[in-house]
């Protein structure tokens, strides 16, 4: 696989030659931003720190990042995949409609803030350590998996604030964690871990997890309460 | 060419800062070239520095950095000092002629010490004394502006990106135990000199990542006290209620942390440790217009340590890392990796979690 030196370029300058290779191993990355942004198929392997916005936009292909990355990756991604071996900052997943971010680590802030889905395209993030707060929120599709693998609190505050569709997988029984009102939190049954065993089966082998062991442990699920909707919450209405 | 305060534009920014626990001296380059992969946070409109132990000649002396308009305005200044301090330096502040640096007014440094006979007339501790003399000239005198009033320490800052002001400052050329950095993207006043990062009153620096929609709020109860906000822009309060927080009031660090970006009330009740949450209920009901409202990422600067401090929501991004007995802040950690390649233990605080370093006693 060739190799790209990306040292002193611009966002401009790196994507124009990432556009011209199906696949390439990024060197000298420290920081620069919108990585991959809008990139339709192709592998990229990133070694060092990508900027914030790492495939923004992303329409397909592959970007594995060897060690961390930090802000709003996969912003508003469509399709392809974010393979993450480090963690992620804050507000992974923005507004993502498809494809799949896996982080081994822990996530920031807002991870997978304003999720949705569309259709047959249904996003999907897990992260094997812990999120921060405000995971999911807004939430309007798409599937969330914390998986706590390396133990500790799964989840900071206000998960879920303002969640209105997807769903969310925690692993644990989140009996100190608090959701609102207009969510429901129920253990997973064996029907709710099959549906997205495909993500936690991938995830195990990109990471080199046992799936038997992850899924010793209960998980919890939590999707919105379709009998409590937001209303009457600013104005009456 | 309007300056702070005479118009409002309705802040991405960049911070970063590094410390030694050992208090061994740093050039302030190694911040100013850390503030390079964040480029594109600053807008060219400002940047600046502070640096602790840098003078360690003149410790005992409070060293003024000023901005000056014209020669005039400096001589009456200066006259003005001499009527309550000893001057014992009096220097333009070495600056490199570089084409990204221009219109700059005259810079300018002096070492003084209050005199003893003032302070005793007046009945003020020396702090006092020189924090309201700064808050004199600021308000009150045209054309001249203090930007540093710290012993040991001082911030340097201009209109430009941070690079270019730390290069503009020969940065490489002093040594401090811990510098800050700021690289300015105004939101809500067009960027001016007096206006770049830190903001900074005694030794309490502030740069500030965010843009508060508390500062009315804030303003109007620290004018109470005499604190006069004269740049219109979010930082300056947030400096001057650290120093009633902390130097007025005697609170410790993490309870000024826990006033300015107190927990939520829900977060509060949920806390097991009674006595920790009845100091969280007394602190919320204490000073409840000096809660920080909006998004910030800060770093306070003090003698001697380093407070890095996100707002409660964390609407804004901080790393810290660290490398032997060295500790790194940034708003991202690739410019933490520039600092330290091989930085350690990367992580980023919660929401109103402070993360407080300290130089070991007797080192700094």
């Amino acid at each position: 696989m060739e190799t790209i030196n990306i040292e002193g370029l611009g966002y401009r300058e790196i994507n124009e030659k990432l556009r011209g290779t199906p696949g390439c191993r990024l060197a000298g990355c420290r920081g620069q931003r919108f990585i991959g942004a809008g990139m339709g198929h192709g592998a990229l392997i990133i070694d060092g720190v990508p900027g914030n916005a790492l495939g923004a936009y992303l329409n397909g292909g592959s970007i594995t990042v060897m060690g961390n990355a930090q802000d709003a990756v996969g912003d508003t991604m469509n399709a392809g995949e974010i393979i993450v071996h480090g963690s992620i900052g804050d507000a992974a997943g923005y507004a993502m409609r498809g494809g799949r971010i896996l982080v081994k680590g822990d996530a920031g802030y807002r991870a997978g803030i304003h999720m949705k889905a569309y259709e047959d395209k249904v996003p999907a993030m897990v992260i094997g350590g812990s999120a921060g707060s405000f995971l999911g929120e807004y939430q309007a599709g798409g599937i969330i998996i914390v998986l706590a693998i390396s133990g500790g609190r799964p989840v900071g505050n206000f998960p879920c604030t303002g969640m209105h569709g997807g769903k969310m997988l925690i692993r644990g029984d989140c009996g100190d964690i608090v959701f609102p009102d207009q969510v429901t939190a129920r253990p997973a049954e064996k029907g709710d871990l099959e549906a997205v065993s495909e993500h936690i089966r991938d995830f195990c082998e990109t990471f080199g997890y046992s799936m038997d062991e992850i899924l010793k442990s209960p998980f919890t699920i939590i999707t919105p309460d379709s009998k409590n909707p937001y209303k009457q919450m600013y104005v009456m209405n | 060419m309007e300056i702070e305060g005479q118009v409002r534009i309705p802040s991405g920014c960049a911070i970063a800062a590094a410390i030694s626990r050992e208090g061994c001296g740093m050039p302030g380059s190694i911040v100013s070239e850390a503030m390079r992969p964040m480029h594109e946070r600053s807008n060219g409109l400002g940047g600046g520095f502070a640096g602790y132990g840098i003078y360690p000649e003149y410790r005992d002396f409070y060293a003024l950095h000023m901005f000056f308009d014209c020669r005039d305005t400096r001589k009456t200044c200066e006259a003005f000092l001499k009527e309550s301090f000893e001057l014992v330096q009096s220097e333009l502040i070495p600056t490199r002629k570089i084409p990204s640096i221009t219109g700059e007014p005259i810079i300018w440094r002096y070492f003084v010490s209050p005199l003893p006979s003032v302070l005793k007339s007046l009945q003020l501790d020396e702090k006092e004394f020189v924090a309201r003399t700064v808050m004199r000239i600021n308000a009150g005198m045209d054309g001249a502006f203090v930007f540093s009033s710290g012993k040991n320490m001082g911030a340097f800052k201009a209109v430009g990106y941070p690079e270019d002001v730390g290069e503009f400052y020969c940065l490489e050329e002093y040594s401090g135990y811990a510098w800050t950095a700021h690289g300015r993207y105004p939101t809500n006043t067009p960027g001016w000199w007096g206006g770049a990062h830190p903001f900074t009153l005694l030794d309490w620096s502030v740069v500030h990542n965010g843009e508060i929609s508390s500062y009315d709020a804030n303003r109007r109860y620290m004018e109470m006290f005499g604190y006069k906000c004269t740049l219109q822009t979010d930082t300056e309060v947030i400096t001057y209620m650290m120093d009633y927080l902390l130097r007025v009031q005697g609170l410790t660090l993490e309870e000024a942390a826990s006033v300015i970006a107190a927990p939520f009330w829900s977060t509060i009740d949920c806390k097991t440790d009674t006595a920790d949450r009845e100091k969280h209920v007394f602190l919320r009901k204490m000073f409840p217009s000096l809660l920080v409202t909006g998004p910030f990422s800060i770093v306070l600067g003090f003698t001697g340590g380093l407070m890095a401090l996100n707002d409660r929501l964390k609407l804004r991004s901080m790393v810290v890392g660290e490398k032997d007995d060295r500790v790194f802040i940034a708003s991202e950690e690739a410019a933490i990796r520039v600092m330290e390649p091989d930085a350690e233990n990367i992580w980023a605080p919660a929401g109103g979690q402070p993360v407080i370093i300290r130089v070991k006693e007797g080192a700094y």
